[in-house]
């Protein structure tokens, strides 16, 4: 008997912090209150994207779309719309049109229009935590027809045909890898999947994983075959639990189903995955440093070549692949690598999950079509800048990677476009930032973050970063000089071209991109003591204007530290002593009687 | 727990048995620190002591890693420990002033504990709900969309319990 419902419950972290958890309980609960238990089916899913419209449930076969939705809310949505089939209107995402939306798959949503699900093909669709709805959509179909029907050349062979390229941030084609890794002389070589998803401010591995973990299980599997490995480890955040938590499921369900451990599928061909957590060092991305890492080791990077696929994880030769990169196998074996290669640009083929972030309307986990605009990014999908700002830049590659500006909103995003532009695909961090934001400070985050995590190992990046900090932070505080800035371009030079790893390497890039198309906000630092963006606190001065003052007293009763004085419709005065620049007051006048200069 | 350097220590069960587990395997020795800090909530000095004699490994190496990674504490946190995220999407988005605030409110600085013992307070890189910048964590739970005055709220909260 077809059910008549299928309630879909929002269950990646997103929707969890905001009590998905219980609004899946609460619905289950008002279900079998109603005796519908038969009738409906309720399932958590993973990330459906759209985190910033959280939490969201979804009914099939509706489609109905309801965001924003509270514990409170289940018994109107059962009531309502699964026992008198009228939908909670209240509760529909609307769209600027001010029309209710529905299904994302049809891209009847403004956020959903420009997507492209390869990779997130199940987020949001099946339950991460049962195996039965992964295989329902041809789940492990891919790993049946390697083993049964193809020679490993034949796998290689596809994925060089999809023009599939690593999605953890170089962008070397995967099949490359594969092959090297293949014909490296040994007879013990290793799978890894590298979900240590470094970049701060990026969650696209996470919300894979947690919404979709088989699809990664199945391709490590894949990737085994193909090379001739039969052991796999997976190097996960340890501050991702839900992600571990789903992995562990699923490895345990798939060997349950013969699709993991001895003999899989009754070929002969023995593979097993286990996981191995990080522990919160950034350099352990790189891939030298996390093989390093699972060794049980400290986390340092080792000079390349020897290249993994010769000399990898306990000196055997070994395949390191994003997970986002093998998210995308299942799908090219089964459709063809023409099909693949079919999605995206001449060099850059299929599609990239973003995590679209800032100061965007609408912020979330996106993919989309290789050579689609930032323009189409982040106005079309985000929905504009939030509050009516203006576009100032958007940050890709994170701590890796530079900044795309205005006037290159409509160059189509590709691994070599972002290079040219002086950025980089990375993982995925898409980071938006408006007129508020001052480049000199997002510089200085960066090699903030880069400082701390160095590993210390070679001095250009130890020595070199830290100076790069020093003199970013100088100017923040109005101290810079002229010569600062060739200094900053020579010290970036010398990090990028002497340094051990690419975390060195790559760390003046922020520096480099933002000096090379914000350059006149560095000058009015040093020459003007002026942050236009009024960020940087040091160069900033709150002061009341007299003549607007009304003396309403809200800035006195707000400021933290009492430095407003005045009497009642009497103007106030700001004590620059006492002032510690926190900005509480010019947002809370209206009378806009504060200045801020 | 453990006044005194030098202490012997009673590892549980649970813990031992993990550990026996790991014991043969390569590169046991930082899944074995995450089962210890899952348990204590830091590696104490005695736990390492003991350790190093079960998987018969320098106490200087296993001091090695737990040094190099951020994610493992030597001091106790407190009962409740305050993560603030400082990724790129909640620092653009106000985390740094969400940070002072905290530092303010509880009289800390970051990486320090209440005398009580009841709150601690770090920054942390992305939590991975960006889409709710600025968020934090307390313990295991999160809070997303913040703003400054939904902070006294949340310490009431945890103080409460
Ligand atoms: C400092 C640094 C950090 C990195 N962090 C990550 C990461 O978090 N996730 C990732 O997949 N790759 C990361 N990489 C890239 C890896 O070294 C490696 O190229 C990647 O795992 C290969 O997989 P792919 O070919 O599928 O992209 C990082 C590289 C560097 C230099
Ligand atoms: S570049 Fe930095 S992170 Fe890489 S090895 Fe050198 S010091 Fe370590
Ligand atoms: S900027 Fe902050 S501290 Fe200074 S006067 Fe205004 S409210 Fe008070
Ligand atoms: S809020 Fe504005 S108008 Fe009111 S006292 Fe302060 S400065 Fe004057
Ligand atoms: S976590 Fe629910 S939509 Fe992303
Ligand atoms: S940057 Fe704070 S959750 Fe991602």
């Amino acid at each position: 008997m077809a059910l008549k419902n299928y309630v879909l419950v929002c269950g990646g972290t997103g929707c969890e912090s905001s009590k998905a958890d219980e609004i899946f309980q609460n619905i289950k609960k008002e279900i079998e209150a109603h005796k519908l238990q038969d009738d409906v089916q309720v399932i958590k899913t993973g990330c459906f994207g759209f985190c910033e419209q959280g939490p969201i449930v979804k009914i099939l076969p509706e489609e109905s779309f309801y965001v924003q939705v509270v514990p409170e809310d289940a018994k109107e949505i059962v009531a309502e719309h699964i026992v008198k089939g009228r939908e909670v209107k209240r509760l529909l995402y609307v769209g600027k049109d001010d029309k209710r939306k529905t299904d994302f798959n049809k891209h009847d949503i403004d956020f959903y229009q420009k997507q492209y699900r390869i990779v997130l093909r199940n987020c949001g669709v099946i339950n991460p935590e049962n195996i039965d709805e992964y295989i329902a959509r041809e789940g492990y179909a891919a790993l049946d027809k390697v083993l049964t029907s193809m020679k490993p050349e034949e796998v290689i062979e596809e994925i060089k045909k999809s023009g599939l390229r690593g999605r953890g941030g170089a962008g070397f084609p995967t099949w490359m890898k594969w092959d090297f890794t293949k014909k490296a002389e040994g007879d013990v070589k290793y799978i890894v999947c590298n979900a240590d998803e470094g970049d701060p401010g990026a969650y696209m591995d996470r919300s894979t994983l947690e919404g979709d973990p088989h699809s990664v299980l199945e391709a490590m599997t894949i990737a085994g075959f193909t090379v001739g490995a039969n052991q796999g480890f997976i190097y996960i955040r340890a501050e991702y639990p839900l992600a571990i938590h789903r992995l562990e499921i699923a490895i345990a369900q798939a060997k349950e189903y013969g699709l993991l451990g001895k003999n899989i599928l009754g070929t002969g061909f023995d593979f097993d995955i286990e996981l191995r957590l990080g522990a919160g060092a950034f350099v352990c991305g790189e891939e030298t440093a996390l093989l390093a890492s699972i060794e049980g080791k400290r986390g340092m990077p080792k000079p390349r070549p020897p290249f993994p696929a010769v000399k990898g994880l306990w000196e055997k030769p070994t395949v390191i692949n994003n997970v986002e990169t093998y998210a995308n196998i299942a799908v090219i074996i089964l459709k063809g690598g023409d099909w693949f290669a079919s999605i995206g640009t001449e060099k850059s083929k299929g599609t990239k999950v973003f995590a679209l972030t800032g100061k965007v309307v609408n912020s979330g986990l996106i993919e989309v079509p290789m050579g689609i605009t930032l323009r189409e990014i982040v106005f079309d999908i985000g929905g504009g800048i939030k509050g009516g700002k203006k576009f100032k830049a958007a940050q890709s590659g994170g701590p890796s990677g530079g900044v795309i500006t205005a006037d290159y909103l409509d160059t189509p995003i590709d691994y070599e476009n972002l290079a040219k532009l002086g950025s980089i695909m990375g993982s995925g961090g898409l980071i938006v930032m408006d007129e508020d934001d001052c480049m000199v400070d997002v510089a200085k985050f960066y090699l903030d973050f880069t400082v701390d995590e160095s590993c210390g190992k070679c001095a250009p990046c130890r020595v070199g970063g830290k100076q790069l900090y020093g003199l970013l932070d100088k100017i923040t505080k109005g101290k810079g000089e002229m010569k600062d800035i060739d200094n900053m371009r020579e010290i970036s030079l010398a990090m990028q071209k002497a340094s051990l790893c690419q975390l060195g390497g790559t760390a003046p890039n922020p520096v480099i991109s933002t000096l090379k198309y914000f350059e006149d906000e560095y000058l009015e630092h040093i020459n003007e003591g002026k942050c236009r963006a009024g960020k940087c606190k040091d160069l900033m001065k709150f002061e009341i204007i007299t003549d607007k003052c009304v003396g309403c007293t809200v800035c006195a009763r707000k400021c933290p530290v009492n430095a407003i004085t005045g009497e009642k419709q009497k103007p106030h005065v700001i004590d620059q002593k006492t002032c510690i620049k926190c900005g509480v007051c010019f947002e809370a006048c209206k009378f806009k009687a504060i200045s801020r200069g | 727990m453990f006044e005194k350097e030098g202490t012997a220590v009673k590892l549980p069960d649970t813990l031992l048995k993990f550990i026996e587990e790991w014991k043969d395997k390569p590169g046991n020795l930082i899944m074995i620190l995450h089962q210890i800090q899952e348990e204590y909530g830091y590696i104490p000095r005695e736990v390492a002591i003991e350790l190093s004699r079960l998987i018969d490994t320098p106490l200087a190496k296993i001091y090695g890693v737990v040094t190099f990674y951020h994610f493992f504490k030597q001091k106790k946190p407190g009962k409740y420990m305050i993560s603030v995220c400082m990724g790129t999407a909640c620092y653009l988005k106000g985390g740094e002033d969400i940070i002072l605030e905290f530092e303010r409110l509880l009289g800390l600085p970051v990486n320090g504990i209440t005398e009580d013992g009841l709150f601690s307070l770090q920054a942390v890189r992305c939590i991975g709900c960006c889409g709710l910048a600025p968020v934090i964590t307390v313990n295991k739970e999160v809070f997303g969309k913040l703003t400054k005055d939904m902070l006294p709220g949340i310490i009431a909260k945890f103080k409460g319990n």
